[in-house]
């Protein structure tokens, strides 16, 4: 069999998988979210935590209590990076530096995982496992809640409540993402994932060499990084360690994980708003999205363009021999088209359209399907800025799902589209114009490229790297923390906003002008916005870089 | 005493996160730690550790490792592992990719006398290009194979020129220096659009001519395998393509004494397809069939 067939049964295989999951899964998530029955061990955690599970919250109250648990969560991420040479399991490492700290505090509060920091030399067991594996799951749990929220917007009418923050975070937490992440990690060490709290172990080579063979709790962090779509690994090179993801199929697993929840929360959508086939119009809209560049960019590393790649043969630089170039390129799209960020090879060095097609997936705002919960905020987002585009075209007032899109809701929209690629851009031109673009490891476009993928990926909160440039100084730290920061709660605070106005709206009925936004035209519409809106943003920036590079 | 509402939310948070932080930092994981010591993962969990044939502990399954003598040279009785860009290579401790970019393809010739920042003498750095092209020269020689590739030149740097045009982008060729090659190497072609190539000055500026990478008449397919001259994205690749294990055959053999039939029928042996049928690539784990040897066909003397 060639790379290319193995390649595209691959892609069948994990499309099919997701297809026999989506209803199922989703259904049960929609339990999760919208049943009113607490378990007795919730009901300890929100003694514990001191909330009433049964008051429900207006859209303020909702984001600032997102906004409260995670502040806390990152003033004591910090606490714990600064102070982990005092605490066990440490390993001997120092503190983290205080730039270095707050980068990977904001960093894994955010969902983004970008890691300033190289794993193996930096951290301690404990401060991986109970710093950052903790908002591993916390912080996509967190994605989720707001998606919910905003479904809920759409689905209730004359309502002030979008429901209770510290619930959503305790259910999504206890009921979805830690059941998973336990099988997960059984599968992850059937497949040879360490699972150990080893300082590690010396051994001397075959060659007569020493070798320190590292240990760690990795398969529970492993699991979470997926399932969660945070990407942040256990070890410098991520999903490329041979003890994060030590085979084929693994590789396989870990790529179903990252897609599990993102392409199962429409069905949630649907079940809430009462009409399953909305959720079909939106997961079809990513599907196309995400299969369109999965393809892409199997076609541009497989066809090998570029100098190097052709003295070589093949685009084998930065990838793992066990998973070739075919399965490297598809891990790296859906890491990127989430907000994942893991990686199983290095991206800096694919060829130059290759390369271009992680930056182009950050850069669609990361809703096919995206991170969970954000993925799907992001896209129903793009459906109202559609609906409101559709409307101007016909002359009517603009409504999606018997909510009439108004001047208040396309300003929370439209502020909330506006914000990551003014974060990216503006990030890139500072280090340009202040010169710290100097820390990049190549010249010329790909050194524009490694500069603006990083802003990007700090910005959308994804956190892969073109790691060919230097970012643990204090500028680069500083820098991309207040991008993450600001894309993150940012969007948040106006999604939660589009929530609460919607929520308070009576229903409009719907008539023969209003346009059915279940059918292929609206997927068609939906999908040609999306990538319209991209192109006038980010086309002149790939300009200068990728496409520069690549033809 | 009631609290403000914002003081209780932060009360809240800072309890959720506790709470959090002792079921998903400690218990979950901690669980995970003792189900893995469980009869048939506890081998796996601990890293996948093997011993050689003395029952000494030599590596783990999972992670590659040199084979090559105390200056870095390969042991030609050994099946030799992918270039690595962790630490020295293959250091666990230092895991990492090279991170060059496809178009890394010029240089940057050390100044005979200079010192670096750290003060020791100046060695310059390496392009990607150049990388592939030495590895490929030393793995060709190693093997007897034919090691030209694409971009190269015969003696294992990057073919790359620079041009420079009376009119800066167009207009004839004025001038054209082989930037990999310092002076006094003969350049690797002797002229370029009807003017003289030159060596390059280790320290001058080229930066105005255009980069022009010469494809040459190397074979389409060079006989050096694509993973034979490219580093991996962990540093720690355990595995190489059968094809490198191909041309290693020979060499290993001749090494032990052996024949290349056995030694081939060893790398078969631990050569793996794609898994069930279509995932990844089929692969030699290199540790396990160099053990393999020593245990079947130990080198004489």
């Amino acid at each position: 069999m060639s790379t290319t067939t193995a390649g595209i049964i691959l892609i069948a295989t994990l499309v099919a998988a997701l297809v026999a999951v989506y209803r199922p899964f989703g259904n049960y998530m929609y339990r999760v979210v919208s049943g009113d029955r607490h378990s007795r061990v919730e009901r300890v955690v929100y003694r514990l935590i001191g909330v009433d599970a049964k008051a429900e919250q207006s859209w303020g109250t909702y984001a600032r209590s997102v906004l409260a648990f995670s502040l806390l969560s990152l003033l004591f991420l910090y606490g714990f990076l600064r102070l982990q040479d005092k605490l066990w399991l440490s390993l001997g490492f120092d503190p983290v530096t205080d730039h270095i700290a707050w980068n990977t505090a904001v960093s894994f509060v955010t969902n983004t995982n970008w890691q300033a920091y190289s794993g193996e030399s930096t951290m301690g067991h404990l401060v991986q496992m109970a710093g950052l594996a903790v908002q591993n799951f916390v912080s996509a749990s967190v994605g989720i809640a707001v998606a919910v929220a905003l479904i809920r917007g759409f689905a209730r009418s004359r309502s002030e409540r979008l429901g209770n923050f510290w619930v959503d975070l305790v259910r999504i937490t206890l009921r979805i993402l830690l059941p998973l992440a336990v099988l997960g990690a059984i599968v992850l060490m059937i497949g040879g994932v360490v699972q150990n709290l080893s300082g590690g172990t010396d051994v001397g080579t075959v060659a007569g060499g020493a070798q320190t063979i590292t240990g760690g709790p990795v398969a529970s962090q492993e699991v979470i990084k997926e399932l969660g779509t945070n990407g942040g690994g256990f070890y410098n090179v991520n999903s490329a360690h041979p003890f994060e993801n030590p085979t084929t199929w693994t590789n396989w697993i870990e790529m179903f994980l990252i897609l599990l929840i993102p392409f199962s929360l429409p069905r949630v959508f649907g079940r809430m708003v009462g009409q399953n086939r909305q959720g079909y119009a939106i997961v079809a809209v990513m599907a196309i999205l995400a299969i369109a560049s999965v393809s892409l960019t199997n076609v541009f590393e497989l066809t090998g363009g570029g100098t190097v790649p052709q003295a070589i043969g093949a685009a084998m630089e930065g990838k793992e021999l066990r998973f070739g170039v075919s399965d490297s390129s598809t891990f790296a799209a859906v890491t990127t088209l989430t907000s994942t960020g893991a990686v199983n090879s290095f991206h800096d060095s694919f060829t130059p359209l290759g390369g271009m097609m992680p930056l182009v997936n950050m850069m669609l705002g990361e809703v096919a399907p995206g991170g969970v919960g954000a993925g799907l905020y992001g896209l129903l987002i793009l459906a109202v800025i559609t609906v409101f585009v559709a409307g101007l075209m016909v002359g009517r007032t603009p409504e999606y799902l018997g909510k009439k899109i108004g001047a208040r809701e396309i300003k929370f929209a439209s502020l909330y589209f506006l914000i990551t690629p003014m974060l990216a851009l503006i990030g890139t031109a500072a280090a340009f114009a202040t010169g710290n673009n100097g820390t990049a490891l190549n010249v010329g476009p790909h050194g524009l490229s490694e500069v603006l993928y990083a802003f990007t990926s700090a910005s959308n909160n994804n956190g892969s790297a073109f790691a060919g440039i230097t970012v643990n100084t204090p500028w680069w730290d500083t820098a991309l923390g207040l991008c993450m920061l600001l894309g993150r709660f940012l969007p948040i605070i106006f999604v939660l906003g589009l929530a609460g106005s919607l929520a308070r709206q009576k229903p409009v009925p719907a008539s023969d002008g209003t346009l059915p936004t279940h059918r292929p035209l609206f997927v068609g519409m939906l999908v040609g916005v999306t990538v319209v809106l991209v192109a006038l943003t980010f086309l002149p920036a790939l300009a200068l870089g990728p496409l520069a590079e690549g033809l | 005493m009631r609290l403000p509402t914002w003081l209780a939310q932060h009360l809240a948070a800072l309890r959720a996160v506790l709470v959090f932080t002792a079921l998903l930092g400690l218990a979950y994981p901690l669980v995970l730690v003792g189900v893995g010591q469980l009869p048939g993962l506890a081998d796996r969990t601990e890293g996948s550790l093997v011993r050689d044939a003395g029952g000494t502990l030599v590596g783990s399954r999972l992670i590659g490792q040199l084979f090559t003598d105390a200056d870095g040279n390969p042991i030609p009785r050994y099946f030799q592992s992918r270039p690595s860009a962790a630490g020295d290579g293959y250091d666990p401790t230092s895991t990492s990719a090279s991170n060059l970019g496809p178009e890394s393809v010029e240089d940057t010739l050390p100044v005979p006398g200079a010192l670096d920042a750290d003060g020791n003498p100046d060695e310059g750095t390496q392009s990607l290009l150049t990388q592939v092209c030495t590895r490929s020269r030393d793995a060709g020689a190693l093997d007897g194979v034919d090691g030209r590739r694409p971009f190269c030149t015969p003696e294992g740097v990057g073919a790359v020129l620079r041009v420079f045009h009376r009119d800066g982008l167009t207009g004839p060729v004025t001038r054209a220096v082989s930037v990999n090659q310092a002076c006094p190497a003969t350049p690797f072609v002797a002229d370029f659009g009807g003017v003289p190539v030159e060596c390059a000055k280790p320290g001058e500026d080229y930066s105005g001519g255009l980069v022009t990478p010469v494809r040459g008449d190397a074979p389409d397919e060079p006989a050096v395998p694509a993973d034979a001259v490219t580093a991996s994205g962990s540093g720690l690749d355990p595995n190489i393509s059968p094809s490198y294990a191909k041309i290693q055959v020979a060499r290993v053999a001749r090494e032990r004494g052996a024949s290349p039939a056995d030694v081939k029928r060893l790398v078969e042996e631990h050569t793996s397809g794609r898994g069930l049928g279509f995932l990844g690539e089929p692969r030699v784990n290199v540790l396990e069939l160099n053990l393999a040897l020593d245990r079947a066909l130990p080198a004489s003397g």
